[in-house]
């Protein structure tokens, strides 16, 4: 299916129609990038609602992002990743957000890519899709610690979601009503992309990797470094350990 | 057996602890849900204090020879060990509760903000 097919299906109407459509941006300090994603998400799919996540950003992230017309929504301190990420999925349960995209507010996710991400959740193929890097051939590179730390979890998380799963570190995501209510209800606050999965896998929700290629960023330096990617990889171990003993909470009602 | 001096001091010492947890409780600066624990602390402390061959006692049901006081420092260590744990989660809840408190407003800041 040609993916502005997909896109102009879901506003028509069709099952799992995402006519209610929302990309979220967590956003810490990213007055630099965040306007030119914004603006690329606009160009790629004028019917998007923007939502830009700013955790405790001490420049001028939200402003920027309020002159490109994208909602904001400012924690009053740094709350990390996962709970960034888990305020903008509660604003979508809340506001009754059919469709769901994560994408990072640095610029590395390529909104141009989007509808190649959504196409399987508009479809009704899976609850949740997920950008992977590895799976599509170049585009973007990292550094060899780093690449083995991301193939070890994808083997362990592999095993236990009983699929193949190739980057589960990517927050280059896509999620429909179901994926969004879990998400709000219990994303994981320590590693929301790795745990994220299993803690899906838990609520039953049917997950599929889509290859896409990745830039680099643009301005700055990505939080994770080199060497504190093997800590951040045994730490993340140490807690999927853990996961796999904790029982799901139950997600949102309908309100 | 424990010298008589230092029996005393010691139970003075312990008192004086169990008088101050009291008056915290009294004051509500101490919340119930920790009073027990430091009720009970100080209570054990009192008895080991003032009944001087206990501490020798003790150290014989729990065959300890040599130095019967290295029961204390052990019962010492671990009370220590399950308080900072208990602690440990004490300050987990607060910050998940301050997360969910953070998310909550920001979500109102910015329902507020679409409508002023």
């Amino acid at each position: 299916m040609s993916t502005e097919l997909a896109l102009s299906r879901a506003a028509a109407g069709a099952p799992l129609a995402a006519s209610k459509r929302l990309a979220i941006l967590p956003a810490y300090n990213e007055e630099r990038n965040i306007g030119r994603v914004l603006d690329e998400l606009r160009a790629v799919d004028p019917g998007l609602d923007l939502v830009v996540v700013s955790d405790g950003s001490t420049d001028r992230t939200a402003e920027v992002a309020s002159a490109r017309g994208a909602r904001v929504i400012k924690l009053p301190f740094n709350v990390g990743i996962g709970g960034t990420v888990q305020t903008g999925f509660r604003y979508a349960w809340e506001e009754g957000y059919e469709l769901a995209v994560r994408l990072d507010g640095d610029g590395q996710h390529d909104p141009a890519e989007l509808p190649k991400l959504v196409a399987p959740v508009v479809a009704g193929e899976a609850d949740l899709a997920i950008g992977a890097r590895f799976a599509a051939a170049g585009g973007y590179r990292s550094s060899a610690a780093r690449r083995i730390g991301i193939r070890i979890l994808a083997r362990v998380v592999s095993l236990i979601a009983r699929q193949r799963l190739t980057d589960t570190t990517s927050g280059f995501q896509a999620c429909n009503r179901r994926a969004i209510a879990a998400y709000a209800a219990d994303l994981p606050h320590d590693y929301p992309e790795v745990e994220g999965i299993v803690m899906a896998i838990k609520h039953r929700i049917r997950l599929v990797e889509v290859p896409v290629t990745m830039r680099e960023r643009e301005h700055g330096r990505s939080s994770i470094g080199a060497l504190a990617s093997i800590y951040y990889m045994v730490k993340i171990l140490l807690a999927l350990f853990v996961d796999l003993f904790r029982r799901a909470d139950v997600p949102l009602e309908d309100a | 057996m424990t010298p008589l001096t230092i029996s005393i001091a010691a139970t003075i010492v312990s008192v004086v602890l169990l008088l101050v947890v009291f008056e915290l409780i009294r004051s509500r600066r101490l919340r119930e849900r920790y009073a027990l624990l430091w009720l009970a602390t100080g209570i054990v402390l009192v008895v080991l204090s003032a009944w001087r061959d206990g501490l020798n006692t003790i150290a014989g049901w729990l065959g300890v020879r040599g130095y019967p006081p290295a029961v204390l420092f052990a019962v010492g260590l671990l009370f220590v060990i399950v308080v900072l744990l208990h602690y440990s989660t004490v300050i987990s809840r607060l910050a998940d509760q301050n997360t969910i408190l953070a998310q909550r407003l920001a979500l109102l800041e910015a329902k507020l903000r679409d409508r002023g």
